[in-house]
């Protein structure tokens, strides 16, 4: 389209100056539009956002340009005298109808877009139930038994107070959803506590994910690569903290990948069989804890007074266990706090419980073991 | 347009003067004066603008760069959250209706507002709504986090426990809304001077009349949206619990029902302070006064058929989508003819440019930026790459901060000297103008770019590729927020003295308060009806 490559070529102008004018900075960015994308969609949508961009810049410049030159030429400074001219039928006539003409020429490609953009039902390859919970990502693949939660990396966590050092600072997570290339793919959202919305732009995929509602987009990623994004619709305290990530791959490289996948599930479902050592729990606890909990109930446990209880001296974490298994488990209707069963494994559940019973100042010296966890679900 | 006043103002009132202002704080408690209490909101909003905006000057600071360095991520909510609410009920709606208190009556000559003591209290309630809604910060759970936009369930079932008095908060203002409207609608109806027929009216007064009717149909709904959330929380309903059969996408619905016309009462009145202002600095009657009629009741119209525009990634039916994309571009055809009298008015007048013209331009200007990034908005399919971004942020700022609040502030320097007396310090207007407008530029054009380049809005930390735009939004934020430091010295040193100002102000103006009244105007004005052509 003329409008991309006119824009494309004023963007670049404007990035050099702007890059001209930050000489000390050495890595900056600038960036000023819109990402083209790698889907369909993605190109349709900068296409028309271009279209409508370059419409607003038109009228601007008359509009703009007319007020500039009465600024200039109209001024009782140069001895202008006013006319009495206050009414025309006929101009009013003109500037409501060439409006309209111009509302028109967008909404046509507009329709045809949101068509194509709403067409998610037909014909997809692949089905991805995607979840919002406070503050992570859970991806369930509904044709293959395949289901992990993602959340924001460590090591963007670590550097929360100097990131510079990190170049995907807070576009990072633990595990990366990974979908082939040139495959349809369909999204199904939803929300286990508040709405979120799952944005990734270069898919220019953006819904939210409604508690008790189902919503569904597509994408047809055209390049492996990958593509990050951010929750986009305010959902509490972290909001800005649950970042996406897609790893766009080959085919054969997908299919490896969700073999692998099954493989450590089936790991981890044995492991939940066995005794675990107080140890192995506390170090395993520690982890789960500081990806899951610690966002509510604080890195040391202290919570968020009047929002969220402290772990250390909590009754209910050093009182008998079955009443903090059940928490945890089924977590506590009308609150913040999830059923977290539905999110995790039977190990890291008694895990983070052991820990949590044996951290903090608390010291109630029992294990939970997971084949509690797996009577109690 | 007017006959010469009958009466002199003076002359006329001397035989009143035992009906001046009581003496001490008292003549503000209890005044039912239209002056007093349109000053007492003003003052009000201004003192809620400086709150409303050091807010935002801790949103900026941890903006700056990268990282967490002043406030954790939920008292950073709790200011997005504060300052949106404060500027919105704070500091744009009680500055317009503080405008229409001093100014209906004497525009349309009148003695004083119809309802004289129900103004008192409308004006009075609010100090204490806010005062309510401010004490929440200082809270165990802290204030609302929610943002303004208040969404269920994050603002019931996940709410903190202040969330209870930000709901009585608002219902106050709600109350103290429908009051004000009530009175200016009874106002204008009522006691507009012999010979003031309705399309005689000053544009102001008529895109008041017009804002009121959006107040009494809209600010009801915000009432039942927050009573709605007080039974999920507290009495066991779920409205908006999907675990009770509820709907959180109604709430937004229900919201937005009263929030998109909302923002025309924010820009209504503003469209006509601007209509009064280019008309007096270019010497030349407004073009088109009646399609500027026809086109401000259009837009009040329209504003209640488009409110899910807000609502185009909930997972709306494509077809509601569809009908919301295209109600919502065609407010663009009203609002273009606005702009286009506006700039019609200019051409071949005689233009001068004393400070309200300055803020007038402004206005007209960057409000087109931000009427402009509406239109873009309004294209559902696009709309889901810029929706929740900074993009938004950077159009809604541009329609109320250049729009809303610089008309205000045009409205303040065209008639303070009426008001007062006193002409405010030419050159000091003139510097308060450039440096507020370079600086709000800086402030928020940048984020146009962040918004397009993948920049969520409502977010405590960034990664690093948002980092230069948002240090150079932040310098402009700071700067900004101090030009605004730098009214209030103005405001004040204009009431403490200054040269006198004629009765007529301004050499183009037109009008019963610049043409019948003198400069300031007597305490109680038009006791007897001018007389109007």
């Amino acid at each position: 389209m003329i409008f991309n490559k006119l824009s494309r070529r004023f963007s670049v102008v404007v990035m050099g100056l702007m890059a001209m004018l930050s000489v000390p900075v050495a890595q900056a960015e600038y960036q000023l539009n819109m990402t083209e994308g790698v889907t369909p969609i993605s190109h349709e949508l900068y296409g028309l956002h271009m279209l409508v961009f370059w419409i607003c810049v038109a009228i601007s410049v008359i509009v703009f340009g007319v007020m500039a030159y009465s600024i200039m030429h109209h001024r009782k400074s140069k001895g202008a005298v006013p006319a009495n001219f206050h009414e025309s039928t006929t101009v009013e006539i003109i500037w409501t109808v060439a409006p309209l003409l111009i509302l028109i020429g967008i909404a046509i490609p507009a329709t045809a877009t949101l068509l194509d953009l709403e067409d998610a039902k037909t014909n997809a390859d692949i089905t991805v139930q995607v979840t919002g919970i406070q503050w992570k990502w859970k991806y369930t693949f509904v044709d293959e038994d395949v289901s992990f939660i993602s959340s924001l990396a460590q090591s963007s966590r670590d550097v929360i107070k100097e990131p510079t050092g990190n170049e995907n600072y807070l576009l990072e997570v633990d595990n990366e959803l990974v979908l082939p290339v040139g495959k349809k793919v369909r999204f199904l959202f939803h929300s286990n506590d508040v709405i979120h919305a799952w944005w990734v732009p270069a898919l220019a995929v953006k819904q939210d994910a409604v508690p008790g509602f189902i919503n569904d987009s597509w994408a047809l990623i055209e390049e492996p690569g990958i593509y990050r994004g951010q929750c986009a619709e305010l959902c509490g305290k972290d909001h800005g903290f649950m970042p996406i990530v897609v790893n766009a791959v080959s085919e054969p490289e997908y299919n490896e990948w969700l073999v692998a996948m099954k493989a450590e599930a089936a790991a981890a479902a044995s492991s939940a069989d066995r005794e675990w050592s107080m140890q192995d729990l506390m170090a395993r606890g520690e982890t789960v804890y500081q990806a899951n909990c610690s966002a509510c109930h604080g890195p040391t446990g202290a919570g968020i007074p009047g929002a969220f209880p402290a772990m250390t001296g909590s009754p209910l974490v050093t009182g008998d266990s079955a009443g903090h298994v059940d928490i945890v488990v089924n977590g506590k209707a009308g609150t913040a706090m999830a059923a977290f069963k539905n999110q995790l494994n039977d190990v890291d559940i008694a895990a983070v419980i052991t820990f949590e019973r044996n951290s903090f100042g608390n010291s109630v010296g029992d294990t939970v073991q997971p084949s509690t966890i797996k009577n109690a679900r | 347009m007017y006959n010469e006043t009958t009466h002199d103002g003076d002359d006329a009132h001397s035989d009143h003067d035992h009906h001046g202002p009581a003496k001490g704080l008292m003549r503000w408690v209890t005044t039912t004066n239209h002056k007093d209490i349109g000053t007492l909101y003003l003052w009000l909003a201004f003192t809620m603008l400086l709150y409303g905006g050091s807010m935002a000057m801790v949103i900026r600071l941890e903006l700056f760069q990268p990282g967490l360095q002043w406030v954790e991520p939920h008292f950073f909510n709790q200011m997005t959250t504060m300052h949106g609410l404060v500027m919105v009920f704070g500091a744009i709606m009680p500055a317009f209706v503080g405008l229409a208190n001093w100014l209906i009556p004497m525009m349309i000559g009148a003695p004083d507002m119809a309802l004289p003591r129900m103004n008192n209290w409308s004006f009075w309630i609010l100090p204490f709504a806010f005062a309510m809604l401010a004490s929440t910060t200082f809270m165990e759970s802290g204030a609302p986090a929610f943002g303004w936009t208040f969404y269920a369930p994050l603002s019931t079932t996940f709410a903190p426990d202040s969330t209870d008095f930000f709901i009585f908060a608002v219902h106050l203002m709600g109350i103290s809304s429908v009051m004000g409207a009530i009175n200016v609608i009874a106002t204008i109806l009522n006691m507009r001077a012999p010979g003031m027929t309705l399309m005689k009216m000053p544009l102001f007064v008529w895109t008041w009349l017009i804002t009121a009717y959006l107040l009494i149909a809209v600010m009801p709904v915000l009432a039942g949206a927050v009573t709605m959330m007080l039974t999920d929380r507290h009495f066991g309903t779920s409205f908006f619990d999907a675990a009770g059969g509820g709907d959180p996408v109604m709430f937004q619905h229900i919201f937005w029902f009263f929030g998109h016309p909302e923002v025309y009462i924010m820009i209504l009145p503003a469209f006509g302070v601007i209509s009064a202002i280019v008309p007096t600095f270019a010497r030349k009657p407004l073009f088109g006064y009646s399609s500027m009629v026809y086109a401000t009741a259009s837009i009040a119209i329209l504003s209640f058929m488009v409110w899910a525009h807000h609502m185009f990634t909930t997972g709306m039916p494509v077809a509601g989508e569809l009908y919301f994309m295209y109600a919502t571009i065609l407010i663009s055809v009203p609002t273009g003819v606005k702009v286009f009298n506006w700039v019609t008015t200019m051409w071949k007048g005689s233009m001068t440019f004393e400070t309200p013209m300055l803020w007038a331009l402004g206005f007209i200007v960057m409000f087109t930026i931000g009427g402009l990034s509406g239109l873009m908005l309004g294209v559902a399919p696009v709309d889901t790459q810029y929706h929740d971004t900074y993009f938004v942020v950077a159009h809604f700022h541009y329609v109320l901060v250049t729009g809303a609040l610089y008309s205000i502030i045009a409205a303040f320097y065209y008639w303070v000297p009426k008001w007062t007396g006193h002409m405010y310090d030419e050159r000091l207007g003139k510097i308060h103008f450039w440096w507020s407008t370079i600086a709000v530029n800086v402030l928020f054009f940048p984020q146009h770019f962040l918004g397009l380049a993948g920049m969520p809005r409502r977010i405590p930390d960034y990664s690093l590729q948002f980092a230069e735009f948002n240090m150079i939004s932040s310098i402009g934020g700071f700067a900004f927020g101090l030009a605004q430091v730098f009214f209030l010295y103005i405001v004040i040193k204009t009431i403490k003295g200054g040269e006198k100002a004629t009765d007529r102000v301004w050499e183009g103006a037109t009008g019963l308060e610049f043409e019948n009244l003198p400069s300031p105007p007597p305490y109680h004005s038009f006791t007897e009806a001018p007389q109007i052509r």
